[in-house]
C-alpha cells in the first residue's frame, strides 16, 4: 500500500551479522510498497548490509552484548536510513581507497566505497559511530535548466 | 558432479575446475567462511589449479565476498594457478566495476568462453 506520509521507525537489534536479515526484509518491503524500482531496492539493500556489517565488525567489534540502532524513513521520493553503533567511531577520510595501489589487493575497505556509490547522500556523525544515508527515487538534476528565451 | 556442502558445486571440464555458487544471496559472515573453506579445499587438491568460478546463480553479494575472492586469487596465483570468473549478472558486475576489481580479475561471459581461454593458453 502506497503511503503519502513517510513511513518512519527505529529498530534496535543485537550486534550479530545475521540480525540484518530481518531489518532488510522490513525496510525493503516499505520501499517496494512505495514504488521504488528494483535498482533502488538493490542499492539500498547493499548499502544497508554494508553499513550494518561495518557497525557490527568495526564499531561494536563483534561484541554481541552491544546493539545497533537503525532509524529509517521511507517516503514517496526518497529513503533515509541512519545506522548507529556503540563504538568509538572512526574517521572516514582515514580509510584507504580500495581502488588504488596496494589497497586493490587487500580484502577490506570496499563496503564504504559501495555505500558512497549506491547512495545519493552519505554523512557520518561527528563522533563517527553513526552513518546517515539517503537514496532518491528520481535523481535531482545537477544543474537547474534556465529557459534562455526569457532572458 | 561432486557436491561439496550446500554452498558450491564442482565440475571438471578439460583441465579446468569449475566451481559454481549454488546460493542466490551470499551475505552472511559464516556463509562466506564456509564458502572459503569449501573452495580452498578444492584449490588445495589440485596443483597449479585452473579454477573457474561460476556466478550464474548469484543475484546478490556483499563486499565480504570480494574480500574472499581476493584472498582466493592470492592463494591461487602464489601457486602458479589461474582464476577466471564468469556468468556475472549486470548488477553484480557493477559492483566489480565500482571497486575496480574488473582490473584485478579475468571475467568472462560464460563458462564455455572461460574454458576455451584456458585451453588456448596451454
Amino acid at each position: 500500500m502506497v503511503s503519502k506520509a513517510p513511513i518512519s521507525s527505529t529498530i534496535v537489534v543485537e550486534s550479530r551479522p545475521s540480525a540484518i536479515e530481518k531489518v532488510c526484509e522490513h525496510i525493503l518491503s516499505k520501499l517496494k510498497a512505495n514504488g521504488f524500482d528494483k535498482d533502488d531496492v538493490f542499492a539500498v539493500h547493499l548499502a544497508l548490509e554494508e553499513a550494518f556489517l561495518n557497525a557490527v565488525k568495526h564499531g561494536n567489534k563483534m561484541d554481541p552484548t552491544k546493539e545497533v540502532k537503525i532509524d529509517y524513513s521511507v517516503g514517496l521520493d526518497k529513503v533515509e536510513i541512519s545506522v548507529t553503533d556503540e563504538g568509538e567511531g572512526f574517521e572516514p577520510e582515514a580509510v584507504a581507497d580500495p581502488r588504488f595501489g596496494e589497497s586493490l589487493y587487500k580484502p577490506g575497505g570496499r563496503g564504504l566505497l559501495l555505500i558512497n556509490s549506491y547512495m545519493d547522500i552519505v554523512k557520518f556523525t561527528e563522533q563517527g559511530n553513526g552513518l546517515y544515508m539517503v537514496r532518491y527515487k528520481e535523481k535531482p538534476p545537477l544543474i537547474k535548466r534556465v529557459d534562455q528565451t526569457k532572458v | 558432479m561432486a557436491e561439496i556442502k550446500p554452498r558450491i558445486s564442482v565440475e571438471y571440464a578439460e583441465k579446468a575446475t569449475i566451481v559454481s555458487f549454488t546460493d542466490e544471496n551470499i551475505l552472511e559472515e559464516r556463509d562466506i567462511k564456509a564458502l572459503q573453506d569449501s573452495i580452498m579445499s578444492v584449490v588445495e587438491q589440485t596443483e597449479r589449479i585452473k579454477l573457474i568460478l561460476d556466478f550464474g546463480n548469484v543475484q546478490f553479494l556483499s563486499s565480504a565476498v570480494l574480500g574472499l575472492l581476493i584472498r582466493l586469487s592470492k592463494r591461487i596465483y602464489e601457486h602458479d594457478g589461474q582464476l577466471k570468473l564468469c556468468n556475472i549478472t549486470p548488477k553484480i558486475f557493477e559492483i566489480f566495476k565500482i571497486t575496480r576489481l574488473t582490473k584485478t580479475f579475468d571475467i568472462y561471459k560464460d563458462v564455455e568462453s572461460a574454458v576455451e581461454d584456458l585451453s588456448q593458453a596451454n
